[in-house]
C-alpha cells in the first residue's frame, strides 16, 4: 500500500448546489434522490434494502466500509441504492469473516460511491431543504451537462418502484412442513423479514408486485404479508387492490413500512412524502397499547396521514413516533390487520420490535 | 409513570477525594444530579469530603456536608434533615455504592425510612460479588469467561492448576483493577495472589483464564420505570483485553463492529441490565469479542452506576447521562424527558455520531520513581484526553496533541524511537507511549502483521496508522511552495498539527500556517448534537475539523462552519486540560467559576478544554464549548474565529498559563495580570530583584545550566540545596540534595530530560515551617482570602501537606509579615486577579518560596471553608467589573479546616511512599475541627515526619 491520490468528484444537488468530494475509484454519474441515514453499523444491510432502490445514500456514519462485507448480511441479491455519499472510505477493512472489501463489492454491483464530502453539512442542507434529486459524478468539468441530465430524472413523489425490486416469479422461502403458511407480496421485501417469518414456523410464498390476491390465495395461506419497498405507495394500486380484499375477509394481514401505507391507503387514508423522511437505526417510537418505548430501524420517505387515520372509525393508532408524532403503526378495530411503518425485522437495526412477528403468528393462530 | 411525588428531598454521595480509578468524573456526574433534581423542585443535600469539587459549592444543593464519607456522616446528616426521603448513591462511584452498602448493612436507611433510588442493593451485590453475577450470568445464557472463586491461598493454587496460564486475578470489592493482575508463569502466582488476597475487604479474588487479545467493547445503557432501555454509546476499545479500559486508548462509535454482532451485544446488555434488579439509572457493561470468525462475545462486567466510561459517553454523544439519569431515578420515564440537545425530540432515543471520539489516558509514571509502567489489569491513568474529528485519524492526533506531552501529534516531530529492540519491546509492554511507537514501528519497516501479532490491535486501527505515514511520505517530497491544496487540505482533515506539517515540508509552522491562510484551508467548527445533524440542535458544544467546500448556485464556495459568531463581547476561558497530579480538578474548579463569574458580567463566555470528565466540558456551563485540545493551534484558530475581549489563563493551572507568552507575542489580550508580571514571577532571577527591592527574604539561591555550574553555585549556597528545574508542575524534578554527588547526579539527569532548561538551587531552609497564602488583587488593593500553616515542615510539597486554615501556632509577629509580604508582592507583580504565595518561616523569619499569580490548588479549599466564592470575585476583578473593595468579604469557619491529601499509592506496589518536594498526592479532602484537641489534628501532627524523605 502507498499513498492514493484520488480523482475529484461532486455531488450536485437539483438546486444547483455543489458539494465537492473525491472518487473512491470508479468513474462515472449517477442520478437518484438525495436521502441520508444515521447509522453507525449496517451499511451492507442498507445498500442491499430494496426500499433504497434509486436513492443516492448520504451515509452519516463518518467512516464506511470498516468490516467489508459479508454474503450472509445482505437484504436481497444486490446493492440497491444508486450511489453513495460519504465522509471517509475504508479501502482497508478488518473482519476475519469478511469474505470482501467494501470497494471490491462496489466494484462488482457496478456502483459508483464519492467520498471526502462534507456529509453533515449536506445532510443539514438537506434537513433544512428537503430531499430533492442530484447527481454524484466524476465529471466535475461537466456541471452544465450534468444539470441538464439532472433535470430529466423524474420526481420521487408519484414514483412507482416496487416493479423495479419485486420478484419476477414467486418463490418459497423456509420449511415446507412448517406450521404456518404465508403469503408475502413483495414490493420490495427484505430478506430478514422472510428470514424473521421462517424461525418462528411459517413457509412464506413470496408473490411478485403485479400478484392478484387469487395468485396469492391460491396458496392456500394461513396469513398474508406485505412488504416494504421503495417509492411512493399511491401508484401500487394493484398492491392495494390486494389488501382491500384481505381485508374484506378478515384475513390476517401484516405490513411492513411500505406495505404499512399500502394497508392505509386501502383504508382511505391518504399518504404524502415526508420532508426529509426517516432513515436510521436509532428512531424512537412508543407502542400506545403497552405505553413501551421502542427503538427502532426506519427507512421511509412516505407517512400516513395522521388526522385521517385519527377519524378512521376502524383504525387505531397503536404506534407513533416520539420524535415528531408521526404515526408508526396502526391496527384494525374490527379486522385481522395490523401493520408497522417501521422496521421490525432490523438488519440493520436493534432487535426491539420483533415482538410484532410473535404478535403476527398469534394473529394467525387465533384468526 | 411520572414523577414520583413521594420523593421531595434527597440525598447524593460523592465520590471523595481523587484517586487513580475515580477521578473528577464524578463531580461532573454529582454535579449534574443535582441541578437535574432541583430543577425539579426536589430538595437535594449532598455529602462529599472533596473541596476541589464544582458539587459541595453553596450553589449547587440546598445542604452540602463536606464530611468524611463514612456512616457516621450518613447518619448525623440524616439526624439533621428527617425530611430526606431518598439516597442516590450511583452518582459517586464505587465509594459511594460501598457506603450505600454498608449503610445499608447497618440498617440505617430502614432505620431512617429512606428509599434507595437509582439503584438496588442486590444489583449493587451481585454485580460487586464476582461468583454471583458469574452465576447469573450463565443462567441467563450470557456467556463469561472460565473463572472460579479463591478465599485462601490454597484453592487459589488449586484454580491456576486446573485452568493452566495466563490467567487474570481480581480482587473483589476493590476499585479500579486494583490487585488486579495477569499471571503468565507459576512463579509469579504466589506474590500476585496473595496481593490479592490482602487488597480485598473480604479476602477473596477471583481467577480468571486470561482473554488476551480479545476486542473489548463498553456499552452505556439508561432505563427507566417502565424497563425502557436505550444504548447510549458504545465504546470500543482500541487496545484489547489485557489492559484495564481506563488505561487505553478507546474509541466511539466502535469503529470495527458489524451490525449483527452489536446488536447481538446490544441484546445482551439489555438482558443483562434487566436481569440484576428492577431500578431506574445507568448501567455500563463490558464485553469482550473473539478476534476471529466467530466474533463470540463473553461479558466481562456491569455497573450499575455512572462511571468514567459514562463521562465520556456523555461527552462524546452529547447526550447527559448523569442528568437524565438523576431523572429516571425519581419516577419520569424516558418518553416523558426531552433530548436536551436538540430541545425538540425525545431523549428516548440512541445517539448517533458523525465523527469519531478517541480517548487516551494520561499517565504520571514520572512521580513514581520505581514503579512498574506497564499497562495491565490495574488502571494507572491518572486522567485523560478526549478528542472529535470527523475521521478517526483526525480524533486520534488531536487527542495526541491534547496530552501536553511536548508531542504535536503522531510522527514528524523527530522524537519517535528508532530502534529496533526497543521498538518490538515497546510494543509488547504497552506503557503510555504505544501510541506514538506503533507509528514508529511502521515507519522502521516492521510489518502490521508482526506489530498486530504483538499488540492484538485490529488491523482496522493498523491501517489507519499506517495510512498516516503514507500521507507523511508524501507530504515530505514538497516543500511549502511546491505542495498543493489538496494534499495540504488532506494532511490537515487528518488531524497533522502544522508543525508536524512544518517538519515535513522543512520549514516554519508560521509558514504552513500563513500557506493554509492563503490556499483558504480553513479550521471550521461542527456541532455535537446526537443526532448527526438530523435534527437542528439548540446546544453550543463545538469540535474543528477541516472539509471540502460547498458551492452554492450562485458559484459561492466555501467550507461549512456551524459556529456562528455573535457581536456579543465575548471571553474565552483557557481550560486545564487532563488531570493529572499536580494540576487536577482544583483548576477545573476555577475554570467554571471563571466562565459562571464573567457570564454575571454580562459577557459571552467561551470554554476551551479537552478533558472529558469535567465540569467545564458540560455544554450547559459556558454559552459556548469548543472541546478542543489546549495546544497553541487551536486556541490561536479559535481566537482568529471568535474575536474576544481577551483570554483568561490564570483559572487553567500551568496549561493555560504556559500560553501566555505565546498569547502575548500574537497580540491577544491576557484578561487579569499581563505576561509581564506572570513572566516576572516565574523568573527566579528578576523576582528575586523584586523581593530584594521590597525588602522581603528568601533563601540564598542562584541559577545553572550545567552540573559545573551547579557544583560552583553548591559551594557558596551550602547543603542541603532544593534543585528545581523552571516552568513545571507540581515540583517535578524538585528534589532535596545534600551533598555533591547527589547534585550532579541529579543535575546531570534534569538536564539530560529537559535540555536547556533553567535550574534553581535554593539553599534549603531545613527545619523550617511552610505556609502559604492566597490572595485576589484589584492593582491596587488586596485581598487574602486565606493563610494556611502546612503540618508537615518545609521540603514536603504544598500539595502533599496537610494544611490548616487558619494556621495553628503562627505568632502574630510572624502572621503580619505573610501579611505584610503578600500584599507587597501581589501589588509589586501589578496583580490583577488571583496570586499564591509560599513561605518558609524558620526563626520567626518568613522567607518567600514562590510566588505565582493564579489561581492555585488552595482557591477552592478556602472558598469551601470559608463559605465564600472567591473565585467569581477573583474573575470579576480580572475583568475589571469590580474592584476588590466592592466586596464585602465576610468568612465564616469556626475552628479550623485541614485540607488533606489522598495518594494512589497502592496502584504501585512498588514505589517508596517517602515524600518530597516533588507533589505525588493525586487529590485532596477537607476536614473540619473545632479545636486542636481534635484526635484528628492530633494524629496528623504526631505523624508529621513520618514519610518525609531525607
Amino acid at each position: 500500500m502507498k499513498y492514493n491520490k484520488r480523482q475529484k468528484a461532486i455531488i450536485l444537488l437539483s438546486d444547483g448546489t455543489i458539494f465537492h468530494g473525491k472518487s473512491i475509484g470508479k468513474e462515472g454519474t449517477a442520478f437518484g434522490e438525495v436521502c441520508f441515514n444515521t447509522g453507525t453499523t449496517g451499511y451492507q444491510e442498507i445498500f442491499t434494502d430494496p426500499s433504497y432502490f434509486g436513492q443516492l445514500m448520504v451515509a452519516t456514519n463518518a467512516h464506511i466500509g470498516n468490516y467489508g462485507t459479508l454474503s450472509d448480511e445482505v437484504e436481497s441479491d444486490s446493492i440497491k441504492i444508486a450511489g453513495l455519499i460519504c465522509k471517509n472510505f475504508s479501502f482497508n477493512y478488518s473482519r476475519p469473516a469478511a469474505d470482501d472489501s467494501l470497494e471490491n463489492f462496489f466494484e462488482k454491483n457496478n456502483l459508483l460511491a464519492i467520498s471526502d464530502v462534507d456529509t453533515r453539512a449536506l445532510v443539514s442542507y438537506i434537513r433544512d431543504n428537503g430531499a430533492m434529486n442530484a447527481v454524484i459524478s466524476t465529471e466535475v468539468d461537466n456541471i452544465e451537462g450534468l444539470k441538464k441530465q439532472l433535470a430529466s430524472v423524474p420526481e420521487m413523489k408519484g414514483l412507482e418502484l416496487a416493479s423495479k425490486v419485486s420478484t419476477t416469479e414467486p418463490y418459497y422461502f423456509g420449511n415446507e412442513n412448517a406450521t404456518y403458511k404465508i403469503a408475502a407480496l413483495d414490493i420490495g421485501i427484505k430478506k430478514n423479514i422472510l428470514r424473521n417469518l421462517a424461525k418462528r414456523d411459517a413457509y412464506i410464498k413470496v408473490f411478485p408486485y403485479n400478484a392478484t390476491f387469487e395468485d396469492m390465495s391460491a396458496f392456500n395461506p394461513d396469513g398474508y404479508f406485505l412488504s416494504n419497498g421503495p417509492g411512493d405507495p399511491e401508484p401500487l394500486v394493484e398492491a392495494q387492490a390486494v389488501a382491500k380484499e384481505i381485508i374484506k375477509r378478515n384475513l390476517p394481514l401484516f405490513g411492513i413500512c411500505l406495505g404499512h401505507q399500502v394497508i392505509a391507503l386501502a383504508n382511505g387514508i391518504s399518504t404524502y412524502k415526508m420532508h426529509n423522511g426517516h432513515r436510521g437505526i436509532n428512531h424512537p417510537v412508543k407502542n400506545l397499547v403497552t405505553g413501551k418505548g421502542e427503538i427502532t430501524s426506519q427507512n421511509h420517505g412516505f407517512a400516513i396521514n395522521r388526522e385521517e387515520t385519527e377519524k378512521h372509525s376502524d383504525i387505531e393508532i397503536t404506534h407513533v413516533h416520539l420524535n415528531d408524532n408521526t404515526v408508526a403503526g396502526i391496527k384494525m378495530k374490527s379486522k385481522n390487520c395490523f401493520s408497522v411503518q417501521y422496521h421490525p425485522e432490523a438488519s440493520p437495526g436493534p432487535h426491539d420490535s420483533s415482538y410484532l412477528f410473535d404478535q403476527f403468528i398469534e394473529n394467525i393462530k387465533n384468526k | 409513570m411520572p414523577k414520583n411525588k413521594t420523593i421531595n428531598s434527597v440525598l447524593i454521595i460523592g465520590s471523595g477525594p481523587i484517586i487513580i480509578g475515580q477521578a473528577c468524573e464524578f463531580d461532573y456526574s454529582g454535579t449534574q444530579a443535582l441541578r437535574s433534581l432541583r430543577e425539579d423542585g426536589i430538595e437535594t443535600i449532598l455529602i462529599n469530603s472533596n473541596p476541589a469539587t464544582i458539587m459541595t459549592d453553596p450553589t449547587m444543593a440546598d445542604h452540602v456536608y463536606l464530611l468524611p464519607l463514612t456512616t457516621k456522616s450518613i447518619v448525623q446528616v440524616l439526624k439533621e434533615h428527617p425530611q430526606i426521603d431518598a439516597v442516590l448513591p450511583t452518582m459517586g462511584g464505587q465509594t459511594a455504592l460501598n457506603l450505600c452498602i454498608q449503610a445499608d448493612e447497618k440498617g440505617i436507611w430502614k432505620d431512617f425510612g429512606i428509599k434507595l433510588i437509582g439503584v438496588d442493593i442486590d444489583a449493587i451485590n451481585i454485580t460487586e460479588d464476582r461468583e454471583k453475577f458469574r452465576e447469573l450470568m450463565l443462567k441467563i445464557g450470557v456467556g463469561m469467561a472460565p473463572q472460579a472463586t479463591a478465599n485462601s491461598y490454597l484453592k487459589g493454587k488449586e484454580i491456576a492448576q486446573e485452568f493452566g496460564f495466563p490467567l487474570v486475578i481480581r480482587a473483589s470489592y476493590t476499585l479500579g483493577g486494583e490487585g488486579a493482575s495477569f499471571v503468565h508463569t507459576e512463579d509469579q502466582f504466589d506474590e500476585l495472589l496473595t496481593r490479592g488476597l490482602e487488597v480485598s475487604p473480604i479476602h477473596e479474588v477471583m481467577i480468571d483464564k486470561a482473554l488476551i487479545g480479545w476486542k473489548e467493547y463498553e456499552l452505556e445503557l439508561l432505563r427507566d420505570k417502565n424497563d425502557n432501555v436505550v444504548i447510549i454509546c458504545t465504546i470500543e476499545n482500541m487496545d484489547p483485553m489485557g489492559i484495564h479500559t481506563g488505561d487505553s486508548i478507546t474509541v466511539a462509535p466502535a469503529m470495527t463492529l458489524s451490525d449483527t454482532t452489536y446488536q447481538r451485544m446490544r441484546d445482551m446488555a439489555i438482558h443483562m441490565m434487566r436481569s440484576i434488579g428492577d431500578f431506574a439509572g445507568g448501567c455500563n457493561v463490558q464485553f469482550a469479542v473473539s478476534p476471529d470468525e466467530n466474533e463470540e462475545i463473553i461479558a466481562i462486567e456491569i455497573n450499575p452506576r455512572v462511571s468514567r466510561s459514562s463521562a465520556l459517553a456523555s461527552k462524546a454523544t452529547g447526550y447527559p447521562i448523569a442528568k437524565i439519569a438523576a431523572k429516571l431515578a425519581i419516577g419520569y420515564n424516558l418518553d416523558e424527558l426531552s433530548n436536551q440537545i436538540t430541545k425538540s425530540t425525545s431523549a428516548l432515543f440512541e445517539p448517533t455520531l458523525d465523527y469519531v471520539v478517541v480517548k487516551i489516558p494520561r499517565w504520571n509514571f514520572d512521580k513514581f520513581e520505581g514503579s512498574d509502567r506497564t499497562l495491565g489489569l490495574q488502571m494507572k491513568a491518572v486522567g485523560e484526553v478526549m478528542a472529535i474529528g470527523r475521521s478517526f485519524q483526525e480524533a486520534l492526533h488531536k487527542a495526541t496533541q491534547s496530552l501536553e506531552i511536548k508531542r504535536n501529534g503522531l510522527g514528524a516531530d523527530g522524537k519517535g524511537y528508532k530502534n529496533y529492540d526497543q521498538i518490538i519491546e515497546k510494543l509488547t509492554f504497552a506503557s503510555w507511549d504505544r501510541v506514538f511507537v506503533i507509528y514508529d514501528a511502521i515507519q522502521m519497516g516492521i510489518p502490521l502483521s508482526r506489530i498486530h501479532e504483538i499488540t492484538k490491535i485490529d488491523m482496522w486501527f493498523l491501517k489507519q496508522y499506517e495510512e498516516l505515514y503514507h500521507l507523511e511520505k508524501e507530504i515530505s517530497k514538497f516543500t511549502i511552495d511546491t505542495i498543493e491544496r489538496d494534499l495540504m487540505l488532506e494532511a490537515k482533515q487528518k488531524g497533522y498539527g502544522d508543525r508536524q506539517i512544518a517538519h515535513m515540508l522543512k520549514c516554519l509552522e508560521s509558514q504552513v500556517y500563513k500557506k493554509r491562510d492563503e490556499l483558504k484551508i480553513k479550521r471550521v467548527y461542527k456541532l455535537v448534537d446526537t443526532c448527526a445533524a438530523e435534527f437542528k440542535a439548540q446546544t453550543p458544544y463545538y469540535y474543528s475539523t477541516f472539509e471540502n467546500e460547498v458551492e452554492t448556485p450562485d458559484g459561492k464556495l466555501e467550507s461549512i462552519n456551524e459556529s456562528v459568531v455573535t457581536d456579543k463581547k465575548k471571553v474565552i476561558v483557557l481550560g486545564s486540560g487532563p488531570n493529572r497530579i499536580g494540576q487536577g480538578i482544583e483548576f477545573d474548579y476555577c475554570c467554571v467559576h471563571g466562565v459562571l463569574a464573567a457570564s454575571e458580567c454580562g459577557y459571552e463566555t467561551i470554554m476551551i478544554n479537552c478533558n472529558p470528565e469535567t465540569v467545564s466540558t458540560d455544554f450547559d456551563i459556558a454559552d459556548k464549548l469548543y472541546f478542543e485540545p489546549v495546544f497553541w493551534e487551536h486556541i490561536y484558530d479559535i481566537i482568529r474565529h471568535e474575536k474576544p475581549e481577551g483570554v483568561i489563563v490564570q483559572l487553567g493551572g500551568q496549561t493555560a498559563l504556559k500560553l501566555a507568552e505565546k498569547l502575548d507575542r500574537y497580540g491577544i489580550k491576557i484578561i487579569g495580570t499581563t505576561y509581564k508580571s506572570l513572566d516576572l514571577a516565574e523568573d527566579r532571577g528578576s523576582f528575586s530583584k523584586l523581593l530584594q527591592e521590597n525588602n522581603i527574604p528568601y533563601p540564598e539561591f542562584d541559577v545553572a545550566t550545567t552540573a559545573d555550574e551547579a557544583l560552583a553555585i553548591a559551594d557558596v549556597l551550602n547543603f542541603p540545596i532544593l534543585v528545581r528545574p523552571s516552568y513545571v508542575l507540581g515540583g517535578q524534578g524538585m528534589k532535596i540534595v545534600i551533598n555533591k554527588k547527589e547534585l550532579e547526579e541529579h543535575v546531570v539527569d534534569l538536564l539530560r530530560t529537559m535540555p536547556d532548561n533553567k535550574l534553581l538551587l535554593d539553599h534549603y531552609l531545613d527545619g523550617a515551617i511552610e505556609a502559604e497564602a492566597d490572595a485576589i488583587c484589584d492593582g491596587e488593593n488586596v485581598y487574602i482570602i486565606g493563610i494556611m500553616e502546612h503540618i508537615e515542615p518545609c521540603g514536603i510539597h504544598s500539595g502533599d501537606s496537610n494544611a490548616t486554615l487558619p494556621p495553628f501556632n503562627l505568632g502574630e509577629f510572624v502572621m503580619q509579615q505573610i501579611k505584610d509580604h503578600t500584599k507587597k508582592i501581589a501589588l509589586a507583580l501589578n496583580t490583577v486577579g488571583l496570586i499564591n504565595i509560599q513561605f518558609a518561616i524558620k526563626d520567626d523569619m518568613v522567607y518567600i518560596i514562590e510566588a505565582n499569580p493564579r489561581a492555585s490548588r488552595t482557591v477552592p479549599f478556602i472558598a469551601k471553608a470559608y463559605k465564600e466564592p472567591y473565585v467569581n470575585y477573583a474573575t470579576k476583578v480580572m475583568l475589571g467589573e469590580k474592584k476588590v473593595t466592592d466586596f464585602n468579604f465576610n468568612p465564616q469557619l469556626e475552628g479550623y479546616a485541614i485540607k488533606q491529601p489522598v495518594f494512589s499509592f497502592n496502584k504501585f506496589p512498588n514505589v517508596n511512599k517517602k515524600l518530597g518536594p516533588e507533589m505525588k498526592s493525586t487529590g485532596e479532602s477537607i476536614l473540619f475541627i473545632d479545636s486542636l484537641k481534635d484526635d484528628e489534628f492530633y494524629n496528623l501532627y504526631s505523624r508529621r515526619k513520618m514519610y518525609l524523605s531525607k
